[in-house]
């Protein structure tokens, strides 16, 4: 290995290095401002200047390639007084508005001013203004602060895949802006505000909450989609104040998307927090003895065999086991989460799971979507198509409506009958068979109709024969809700229902009209539900609520700790930032006290003890954050599709669950970008 | 004096004609097949010989520049001309391309071969609407002759040549930024490394010349490397054309030789000094980069790179600045400060707010409204610019006010001495 | 110091609807074989050209988006370039653009007097245009001419070797509708020395 003097010390790099990677290697921190590991390399700040023998001047170690032989000092005069004239440069202009600015306490500009600084100003000329710009519901300019690193267009262009923000003028007239202030096209735009290094971009609906040492931090998973980003919620006493990314390379890098980050507000509004039963037809508040009473008759009137469990978008796995164990005892093994119809082969994990890993889409080269709009139904993970695209040349092609996807691919078709045509003789068909890793994403636009199975069948065959890789499964499968996988785990779904969910369900439903559990479900067609005693727990007045005989409170994902897989089967817990609002109770302690009354007490006592008892049940659950992949493809057969016209299952990207439905914000976005869009 | 047999350029002044009939006339094109088929490691080889410096500003020696074009890389290779001429005081390419355009149009194709390119750009400052008008007929002149195109002048080697304006940007003139710009970007100077003769225009093999040094290139070769090399002195070797411009009675561009004193340059052809030498305050030697030099320097100084360079300063573009004793130096040189603000293309910290602080500084220092230790802190502050920024527009800003200091600070001290009396 | 070439405003015509002409249409064909097929954003800068002078020699709105989607860039990046170079003017220009060269080589030749007398015949400051849209007067950095300074450069033409009296009666001349000279107004042929010694 090449080896490279840092600091008198010697160290050996990998090739490939730049100067600043090989400097961490070797325990020198380097400041930076303009340079991102996710971005390209502007060198712009001059901030992580080093000295390197025989070069006449510094050179800016986050641009120039380690060489074998160099020595490079970190700490020399040169270097020192190279920093400090640069941070002295950044500050002239630079407003004292500190003690207003929202990225006061967690400001790289402020922190490396204090190491690298000076302590008094030299400057006696006025200080440059400039004027803020709409960029649109979410992001909040302050331009003035403006130290122009371009982090924020190197994102929008390179990640998020939107040509929105730009650096116009030159010199000191240069200014950020999106093109006539518009809004920022893009479902990962609040990803700018933690770029921005200063206090220029910030968060328009967190402005003026709150100091980040105000803030009780709490490091957990997000939930609004199936990726299960790490996320870190920010919570002041019981409210959530911010949701930020957390590094982690194998699911979100360093993004997460729009709603995600601002879709919190949701969780102080339309909360469920007190016990509601309905009396002479309307629901009045209530208390959960009265409550647990109240179902245990309604549950032994209406036949306890019949009892019906549904889930919903983010039922978690302690709820899916606890309920399905309670209705288990009851006798009844009607339960179900597949609100969205989305099909899937029995017995076969990977006929609805991620198999390929994210990690591994950056590495195709060849990508089919069929029926699936990842923008809006992952769109972290639709960041690593484009990246795919853009740094390893990866062919895309799409069946389903045309949508803008931020990279360019090959339309086949609007039909699903473009599947039988994907052999050697198409085009595409051509490209996957030459590619040498290829994937194929199925979204449950694709497989929620009747032939559901038989799609997965033909496209399982399919990835079948374009697999090269046995370690990689082409295969996948991309749910759109962080409860799917784990309910189709412990098998929470009942056959009757197969096909069409909502058809068979109503159909038993005005056949037994029975007790039925929505488990935060409100993606159901309420008025199948009529002559049923339906009970929803749940913690947002969303759809459902108003038409329940009973609401129990339950919390909401901020609140508790939860077990969930996402689309990839990978386990992960998220960690409780606050106590619950008003007298919510998890779900798995409802059904636990239900059992109890009803004479047939489940076994768990606690949540360790339900744990456990899960995963000596279901060992796939037993470790966290890792994964199986299935390599293998399990099933796979050639059937003919049909002429089965796409129709993308996501109305409102912004809005698409009761959360996101009771956020202002989101209502904003929705406004202003959407129906811009639209 | 350069004897006028010994003037590259025949009609920098356009009093003949500059097109192509004239141009032939004048020996342009006459045998270029001939110099073609030397073989490209020979003309290099004789570039090289001629110890030819690059007539942009850096003065690097163009055959070692040609020869770091790769040989066989598989990928198209770019010749650039770089006529984005905006140095003040420079205005020399101007004559070229409007006087003597086949001149530069040679030389194009046979650069353009040595580096195994078959495309040329000329990348021409907007503000040269005229010159590009000209010289975008020679162009059509040398296609209509197929002198380039397809098998150029019957060398079999197919050299296209492209004219491409600008819009009014300074730091285009730096290789890299005009190389964006050419890409249709702004032009703001890359990182290097890659450098362009690795990756340059749209990430190919590229080389990017100055219009005088691909305009003498014909000729060396005509004439041989030795009779280059054997005017001037070692390392400063050949003709150059000099812009003489400011206080001298008849300002002009001249071609003289390398090394020529400054003042029989000024005396003999720009008319001499208004108001004589003795009047002379100082001069600017060679574009506003470069410090300036007092008329102590003046007296003896040469005027070729390495003579300039023991005295501080630098060739540059050999574009002449003179000031005589009316001169407010240190407005001409605020003046400067404020076109360096102007031009600061914005993309890195130390030239993006230094330029703007350091111009803001030199007005004040105009009526004295300053202090004496402002003085140190706008060196000081020129040293923070100087080394630390992506080019050599950082540089370019801070050196004259660095010269303007070397030489002239009891002028400012005064300035500042009297305004405070003033005040009190 | 106002210029309408360094704003990073963006002007809308009322009613704008800007389409090629012809002429010009015929012009980006010869513009675009100049580039590789895939590389044509290399045009943006000598389509803006176009597209300013098509709109009496300022960009607009709908021209700059002309320009993006003739060359399929989006429209920040048009904005981005047509603000980085001061050829291009965002804000409508009088129908003489004076352009006097301030810059030290011209400014020891008495630039400055030209300002005056520009702003004087002009009826405008610098910066501004004229009330009957006939002159918009600016003071730009180095324009490349400098043997022949003071010079100013008035749409596409240099007027150079200029003094108060000739700079007075060019633009006298021009205001009264008469034909002007480019070049040097003191009859030398370029940059050579007046006389020889």
């Amino acid at each position: 290995m090449p080896k490279i003097t840092i600091d008198n010390q010697e160290i050996e790099f990998e090739n490939g290095m730049t100067v600043m990677q090989a400097c961490e290697q070797a325990g020198s921190e380097i400041p930076r401002f303009c340079y991102h590991e996710k971005l390209s390399i502007a060198g712009n700040c001059r901030m992580c200047l080093v000295e390197m023998e025989k070069a006449p001047k510094p050179v800016a170690s986050c641009a120039m390639p380690a060489a074998d032989g160099m020595v490079i000092k970190t700490n020399s005069e040169i270097v020192k007084k190279a920093r400090k004239g640069v941070m002295e440069f950044l500050l002239i202009n630079h407003p004292l508005d500190c003690p207003i600015c929202d990225q006061g306490g967690e400001c790289d500009l402020q922190d490396q001013a204090m190491y690298y600084g000076f302590d008094k100003t030299r400057y006696e000329e006025n200080k440059r203004a400039v004027q803020n710009k709409n960029m649109g519901p979410l992001v909040k300019t302050i331009m003035t602060r403006c130290i122009h690193c371009t982090r924020c267009v190197r994102f929008s262009t390179e990640v998020a895949g939107v040509d929105d923000i730009g650096l116009l003028g030159r010199g000191e007239n240069a200014e950020i802006t999106t093109y006539l202030e518009k809004t920022i096209d893009s479902e990962l735009s609040g990803n700018v505000i933690d770029l921005c290094p200063v206090g220029a971009l910030t968060s328009k609906p967190y402005a003026f909450k709150s100091r980040p040492w105000e803030l009780n931090k709490t490091e957990t998973y997000d939930v609004f989609d199936g990726i299960g980003s790490s996320i870190r919620i920010d919570t002041r006493g019981k409210k959530v104040l911010r949701a930020l990314p957390r590094i982690n390379e194998e699911i979100n890098e360093e993004w997460i998307s729009d709603k995600s980050r601002f879709a919190i507000d949701g969780l102080s509004r339309q909360r469920l927090d007190t016990v509601y039963i309905k009396k002479s037809g309307k629901l009045q508040k209530s208390n959960w003895d009265d409550a647990i009473t109240k179902i245990k008759l309604e549950i032994i009137k209406r036949e306890q065999k019949n009892t019906l469990i549904l889930s919903g978008k983010f039922t978690d796995i302690e709820t899916i086991y606890a309920s399905k164990k309670f209705n288990e005892k009851l006798g009844s093994n009607y339960f179900d989460c597949r609100f969205d119809n989305a099909q899937f082969i029995e017995n076969s994990p990977d006929s609805y799971k991620f198999n390929s890993t994210i990690q591994e889409i950056e590495n195709a080269d060849a990508i089919l979507l069929i029926g699936s709009n990842p923008r809006w139904e992952a769109a972290v993970l639709n960041a690593r198509i484009r990246k795919a695209y853009i740094e390893n040349n990866c062919k895309i092609a799409l069946i389903g409506p045309k949508i803008d996807l931020t990279y360019s691919y090959e339309h086949l078709s609007d039909s699903l009958e473009y599947i039988n045509k994907l052999n050697d003789k198409s085009n595409f068909g051509k490209i996957l068979k030459n590619s040498k890793n290829p994937l194929i994403i199925i979204g449950t636009s694709a497989i929620n109709n009747k032939y559901g199975s038989m799609i997965l069948q033909s496209c399982a065959s399919l990835a079948k024969k374009i697999q090269k890789n046995k370690d990689v499964n082409p295969l996948n499968i991309l749910n759109q809700d962080v409860s799917r996988v784990g309910a189709l785990e412990l098998k929470f779904y009942n056959k009757e229902f197969n096909n069409d969910y909502h058809s068979t369900i109503k159909k038993y439903l005005s056949k037994n009209k029975p007790v039925v559990f929505l488990m935060g479900l409100d993606e159901i067609d309420l008025s199948i539900l009529k002559d049923s005693f339906v009970i929803y727990m749940g913690h947002n007045g969303d759809r459902s609520a108003s038409i329940a005989d009973i609401i129990l409170p339950t919390p909401a994902y901020t609140e508790k700790s939860s077990t969930y897989m996402n689309i990839e089967g990978r386990v992960f817990q998220t960690t409780k930032c606050h106590n619950p609002l008003g007298d919510a109770k998890e779900e798995w302690k409802v059904f636990r006290a239900l059992s109890e009354t009803m004479k047939n007490k489940l076994n768990f006592n606690n949540l360790v003890e339900l744990r456990k008892e899960i995963i000596s049940n279901f060992n796939c659950l037993a470790h966290l954050n890792e994964i199986n992949p299935v390599k293998k493809i399990s099933f796979g057969k050639n059937h003919k599709i049909n002429d089965i016209k796409v129709s993308y299952n996501i109305e409102n990207f912004y809005m698409n669950d009761s959360i996101s439905r009771s956020s202002e914000t989101m209502a904003l976005c929705t406004k202003d970008i959407l129906s811009k869009v639209a | 004096m350069l004897k006028q047999k010994d003037k590259i350029f025949q009609n920098l002044y356009g009093f003949d004609d500059w097109k192509l009939k004239g141009a032939k006339e004048r020996g342009i094109w006459s045998n270029t097949r001939d110099l073609i088929k030397l073989g490209s490691d020979k003309i290099v080889e004789e570039i090289k010989n001629s110890q030819l410096r690059g007539r942009g500003g850096a003065g690097f020696p163009a055959g070692l520049k040609w020869s770091f074009m790769p040989k066989d890389s598989g990928k198209n290779h770019y010749l650039v001309v770089n006529a984005d001429e905006s140095e003040p005081g420079t205005c020399k390419d101007r004559e070229i391309l409007r006087n003597d355009p086949h001149l530069l149009l040679e030389g194009c194709l046979i650069a353009g071969f040595a580096m195994h390119a078959h495309t040329c750009y000329i990348y021409i400052r907007g503000e040269y609407y005229s010159e590009s008008s000209n010289l975008q007929k020679a162009i059509d002149e040398a296609y209509e002759n197929n002198l380039i195109g397809k098998n150029a002048c019957g060398s079999e080697w197919d050299f296209d040549i492209f004219l491409h304006r600008g819009a009014g940007a300074y730091i285009c003139g730096e290789e890299t930024a005009l190389l964006e710009s050419l890409e249709g970007k702004k032009g703001q100077p890359r990182l290097k490394p890659p450098f362009p003769a690795g990756a340059g225009l749209y990430g190919c093999p590229t080389t990017v010349t100055n219009v005088e040094t691909i305009a003498v290139s014909p000729t060396i070769l005509r004439r041989g490397s030795a009779w280059f090399a054997g005017l001037g002195r070692p390392n400063n070797t050949g003709t150059k054309i000099f812009s003489i411009s400011g206080h001298v009675n008849n300002p002009c561009n001249v071609e003289e030789e390398m090394g020529i004193p400054l003042k029989e340059l000024i005396e003999n052809h720009a008319g001499g000094v208004i108001g004589g030498w003795d009047n002379l305050l100082a001069v600017i030697p060679g574009g506003a980069s470069v410090p300036l030099l007092p008329k102590s320097i003046c007296d003896n100084i040469k005027m070729d790179f390495d003579s300039l360079k023991e005295a501080k300063s630098g060739l540059g573009t050999a574009a002449v600045i003179v000031m005589n004793k009316s001169t407010d130096i240190v407005e001409a040189i605020a003046r400067l400060s404020h076109f360096y603000k102007h031009e600061s293309c914005g993309q890195c910290t130390p030239c993006r707010e230094g330029t703007g602080w350091m111009y803001r500084m030199m007005e004040k220092m105009i009526h004295g409204n300053v202090q004496n230790q402002d003085i140190d802190k706008i060196l000081d502050v020129t040293k923070q610019i100087e080394g630390h920024t992506i080019c050599a527009l950082g540089d370019a800003a801070a050196w004259p006010i660095q010269g303007l200091f070397r030489h002239f600070r009891p002028e400012i001290e005064k300035r500042i001495e009297e305004r405070n009396r003033r005040v009190a | 110091m106002h210029h309408p070439g360094t704003n990073n405003k963006v002007y809308q015509k009322i009613n704008e609807n800007f389409e090629w002409s012809k002429d010009n249409f015929d012009k980006i064909t010869v513009i675009l074989k100049k580039y590789p097929s895939n590389k044509i954003q290399s045009a943006v800068i000598p389509l803006l050209d176009l597209a300013q002078r098509q709109n009496n020699g300022w960009l607009s709105k709908n021209s700059m988006e002309k320009v993006a989607e003739t060359l399929s860039m989006s429209y920040i990046r048009v904005l981005e370039v047509a603000t980085f170079y001061s050829m291009f003017n965002l804000e409508p220009i009088g129908q003489n653009f004076v352009q006097i060269c301030r810059t030290t080589p011209c400014w020891l030749r008495g630039s400055d007097k030209l300002s005056k007398v520009a702003q004087e015949v002009c009826d405008t400051k610098i910066g501004g245009t004229s009330e009957d849209k006939k002159f918009t007067v600016v003071e730009v950095e180095c324009l490349g001419a400098c043997c022949n300074a003071p010079m100013i450069q008035i749409n596409d033409k240099y007027y150079e070797d200029l003094d108060e009296n000739n700079f007075r009666k060019l633009l006298i001349d021009l205001k009264s509708n008469k034909s002007i000279q480019s070049g040097s107004q003191i009859g030398r042929k370029s940059s050579q020395p007046e006389r020889e010694f």
